[in-house]
């Protein structure tokens, strides 16, 4: 095994998100696309974890941090998705224009 | 190394499957036109990851993505979407028509990050014995060098699952609350 | 815990003074610094509920604060006291260290007495003065913060703590300027003096950085050795340095031109007006020099051109707008700034001590003048002079306490005059003759605009409505209590002279790490001396002559009789009787030319000298001040302004536009990255 099959798998992984952040117009979609970014992100890891093998699983422990962070913020993430639905009775980022001038 | 030399460890059919499935699962995800098929798609994605994972003999790893992943975080988008009554159906405009802007910033991302991973690792071979790392060890380590990370990320979790409890819960309007009180 | 300074102190060789450690008082000293903070805390937790909404929690606050000072003041003039407590906060890598504590020394000795003396009474003068005002409780709130700043300012061992009670002062400053918020123009000369001195704050960042990184210790005793002993590391960045501290004092200390946002800074309560934006906060940039004193004198020696000519400038011409200004507090700010000057030039041309001692002096009558000030406001509800006029007989007290402070202030007899005499005596020892000159020319000037303050003030008619009446008591106790102070706190350095066992203001002062190397003159310069009263009385005989005569009931009011010079002065010399009695001939002739005499010749060399003082002070107002440096900030803001307008419509409010505009960037990066950096 070679670690840049599982990097070039990670960063294809990666791209996808990027793909999906940028044209999806529906808000939890675009929230799948960021799950989709931060396991490409662990794929890194534990691959760098399993060439330098450290005595305290280090990059494991950090994907452990990585998936943690991900769920707080698919459940915030889901929260705010839902006021924005109540409010004004979609989920389609095109809908949400508040922020421009 | 060959190709032919790469292809005829076994461990690389392996690879080879799931890094399919993962490819196209991911593609699919970010290209289906049904949003309830997008999320079921995340799950092949995961899936496969958490089986490279074992691959990579993380697999104190592997089952906690399962879990979290495929078993909590998955249903919590499927009530999401349920519950802002998204289309179920497939949906032509699920995806924005500026497509071309967003595929070249991806591709050159992907070609980038490629192009730079061989050229840095291009050789480097993992020699896994297919030992998974002992969970004691996860375990020692969570709770010896990083255990303050580990506090700051429970707290992270308590806040947002009050932050979510907070935003989510819906303020009564003035009768509602009037009839809740009088109750 | 370290207490450093006194063993180094001990063992070098490098001050003569016997210093002591200060013992359990200095180590306990700390507890000034905290003491304000917990007030703060207190009041905002139980200040409603209080009879005096909190005022009392401040109040004793300070006043168990001024008990160290005053026993840390005595023990630092019966043989010097010098001691460091510091604890560790954090470090970067094994070389800078974060600390917190505490220095004791002369310096830092006569600033906590000063902000504590100074505070108190002007924390039980805002008993009275705030009673029945809104928020009183959060007045002293924040009032209370403002005092442990300064302290935490004025008691830090390093340039961090420092930048931290900088800042604090700060915040203080912005939230008691903008205390009456409903009116938007107090917001705004809040938010003017936050953003002035945040421009200069930066100068006092970049140098601390460069000075901390340069010798590896913020600590102003580690500063103080390496200037003294001439440490290369320090030496190369010393110019730089010094300039930049320099930039930071210049903002805190509103000299020329960022002394605009003093004026408005008028707007918060008079207490505020008194004790920070008068006594102490605004002298937090003459303290800075004087604690970087050792930089400026061993090695940025030509920075301190730079400071003499600002402070010149400062003192002069930010002097002669108070000539020109109607509101009382606004006549007394920019005296504030002018005497502000006066202390950056003395330290600047290396008056260590003659800058420190105006900076002491100057904090009690400066304090007294705006606390007379505020009983005058009290009492007129008008801050303008021109509503004012003929109070000497309703409000006796505010009236004499106020010829105190502005006899102080113009420089004669008082404190204020051996002060100011100092640096003029400093400015004639280092050779800077037309500075001397100049800063005799603003002495002048001084006397001037304080006695037109005090006739329009206090003499001639009065204009306003109601009937003024005497501040209550809680008012005049403490103008007569800072009274005492601004007569005799001059006498505490008179050259060659010394209190017995106590010594005097000079030797309290050097007790310090290193010595300072400024000059202090043996005995009194009587010439110079001589020169700088005589210009004082000479403004304060012109005011009185513009001035005095100005009302009409001038004559009833005015029941004492000197014999002979009165009747005489009543009757115009005799000359009209003279012309109607004996020369009826030549007496139309004569009288007009006696008359014409009288009011052309005579009057036009009074108002010849007055309309030219005044004609100068207009156009430095409105010429320089008003177009020239209000101008470069208003284009600033106009420039933001119109940079905003143009890149406000990139801002298109779709998410997915930000987003694809972010990864581009992020791969911008990595691009650089992995081709050109790596």
């Amino acid at each position: 095994m070679l670690l840049s099959q599982f990097l070039v798998l990670a960063a294809a992984l990666f791209a996808f998100g990027i793909y999906g952040l940028l044209v999806r117009r529906n808000i939890v979609l675009i929230l799948l696309s960021v799950e989709l970014m931060l396991n490409a992100v662990n794929i890194n890891l534990i691959a760098f974890e399993s060439i330098w093998v450290s005595p305290e699983a280090i990059g494991q422990i950090f994907a452990i941090f990585v998936i943690t962070v991900a769920a707080a913020e698919v459940g915030i993430g889901l929260a705010i998705v839902l006021m924005i639905f109540r409010n004004r009775k979609s989920a389609n980022v095109d809908d949400l224009n508040l922020m421009r001038w | 190394m060959t190709f032919v030399d790469w292809i005829s460890a076994p461990v690389n059919w392996v690879f080879t499957i799931i890094g399919l499935v993962v490819i196209f699962s991911g593609f699919r995800v970010v290209t289906s036109r049904n949003i309830v098929h997008a999320a079921l798609y995340l799950v092949g994605a995961l899936g496969g990851t958490a089986g490279l994972f074992l691959m990579l003999s993380a697999e104190f790893v592997a089952w906690v993505l399962v879990l979290v992943y495929i078993g909590a975080v998955i249903v919590l988008f499927l009530f999401g979407i349920m519950i802002t009554r998204a289309p179920t159906g497939l949906d032509e405009s699920l995806n924005s028509d500026h497509t071309a802007l967003p595929a070249l910033l991806a591709s050159g991302f992907f070609l980038m990050m490629s192009w730079a991973s061989i050229d840095a690792f291009g050789t480097q071979v993992i020699d896994s014995t297919g030992e998974p790392v002992p969970t004691e060890i996860i375990g020692e380590s969570l709770f010896g060098r990083f255990v303050i990370p580990f506090e700051v990320v429970s707290f992270v979790l308590l806040a947002a699952l009050i932050g979510g409890i907070t935003l989510a819960r819906r303020d009564l309007s003035p009768a509602e609350e009037e009839e809740r009180s009088a109750v | 815990m370290l207490t450093r300074l006194a063993i180094i102190a001990q063992e070098g060789e490098h001050n003569e003074i016997l210093a002591g450690d200060g013992g359990w008082w200095a180590d306990t000293a700390g507890i000034m610094l905290i003491l304000p903070f917990v007030a703060f805390l207190l009041i905002l937790a139980f200040g409603k509920k209080l009879k005096h909404k909190g005022g009392e929690i401040a109040v004793a606050a300070l006043a168990i604060n001024l008990v160290w000072a005053t026993v840390l003041l005595l023990m630092n003039a019966s043989g010097g006291v010098l001691d460091q407590t510091t604890f560790e906060i954090g470090r970067i890598g094994s070389g800078l260290v974060f600390e917190l504590g505490w220095v004791v020394d002369g310096l830092s000795i006569l600033m906590f007495f000063l902000v504590n003396f100074v505070g108190l009474i002007v924390f039980v003068y805002a008993l009275g003065y705030m009673k029945g005002d809104v928020r009183v409780d959060w007045f002293f709130a924040a009032f209370s913060l403002f005092a442990g700043a300064m302290l935490v300012l004025v008691g830090a061992p390093n340039l961090i703590q420092l930048i931290i009670g900088w800042e604090g002062v700060g915040l203080a400053s912005y939230l008691l300027i903008g205390f009456y918020w409903e009116d938007i123009a107090n917001v705004k000369a809040g938010n003017k003096a936050f953003l002035t001195n945040k421009v200069a704050d930066v100068g006092l960042i970049l140098g601390a950085i460069l000075v901390g990184v340069s010798i590896g210790s913020w600590d102003f005793g580690a500063i103080d050795f390496a200037a003294f002993e001439g440490a290369p590391e320090l030496a190369a960045v010393a110019s730089v340095g010094g300039l930049l501290f320099f930039f930071g004092a210049m903002g805190k200390s509103a000299q020329f031109p960022f002394h605009i946002w003093l004026p408005d800074a008028m707007a918060g309560p008079t207490p505020v007006s008194a004790l920070m934006h008068a006594a102490t906060m605004v002298t937090a940039g003459i303290y800075l020099m004087a604690r970087m004193f050792p930089l400026f004198e061993y090695m940025a020696s030509n920075v301190r051109i730079v400071m003499i000519v600002i402070g010149t400038a400062t003192l002069f011409g930010v002097g002669l707008l108070a000539i020109v200004a109607d509101d009382i507090k606004k006549v007394l700010a920019y005296s504030t700034v002018s005497q502000l000057g006066y202390m950056m030039t003395a330290i600047a041309a290396g008056g260590y001590t003659a800058g420190m001692f105006h900076l002491f002096t100057h904090a009690s009558f400066k304090a007294l003048l705006f606390l007379c000030a505020g009983s005058v406001i009290h009492s007129v509800h008008s801050n303008n002079m021109s509503d004012m006029g003929g109070l000497r007989k309703f409000m006796p007290t505010t009236f004499w306490t106020w010829v105190v402070g502005a006899l102080a202030l113009s420089g004669i007899g008082l404190s204020g005059f051996w002060s100011k005499d100092e640096i003029l005596a400093t400015m004639g020892e280092r050779g800077l003759d037309i500075v001397l000159w100049i800063s005799i020319t603003g002495a002048f000037v001084t006397a001037f605009y304080m006695a037109r303050a005090t006739f329009l003030t206090f003499f001639g008619t009065y204009k306003g409505d109601g009937k003024p009446h005497e501040s209550s008591r809680i008012l005049t106790v403490p103008l007569v209590i800072l009274a005492v102070p601004a007569v005799f706190a001059g006498f505490l350095n008179i050259p060659g002279l010394s209190l017995p066992r106590l010594g005097n203001y000079t030797e309290w002062l050097a007790v310090r790490l290193v010595p300072m190397g400024d000059p202090h003159a043996e005995a009194i310069n009587f010439g110079l001396a001589a020169i700088g009263l005589g210009a004082a009385i000479l403004g304060v005989v012109i005011g009185w002559l513009i001035y005095y005569p100005d009302a009409e009931t001038q004559l009833e009011r005015d029941s004492f009789e000197i014999p002979v010079l009165f009747p005489l002065l009543r009757k115009k010399y005799y000359i009209d009787d003279l012309a109607l009695g004996i020369v009826a001939i030549i007496k139309g002739p004569l009288a007009r030319f006696v008359d014409w005499t009288n009011t052309y010749i005579l009057d036009l060399i009074v108002n010849g000298v007055a309309g030219l003082v005044k004609g100068v002070g207009v156009f430095v107002y409105d010429t320089i001040d008003q177009r020239g440096v209000d101008g470069v900030f208003n284009g600033l803001s106009a420039a933001v302004d119109g940079a905003g307008s143009v890149v406000r419509k990139w801002q298109s409010g779709r998410v997915q536009q930000y987003a694809a505009a972010f990864v581009a960037g992020a791969l911008i990066l990595v691009v650089l990255f992995v081709f050109v950096l790596i």
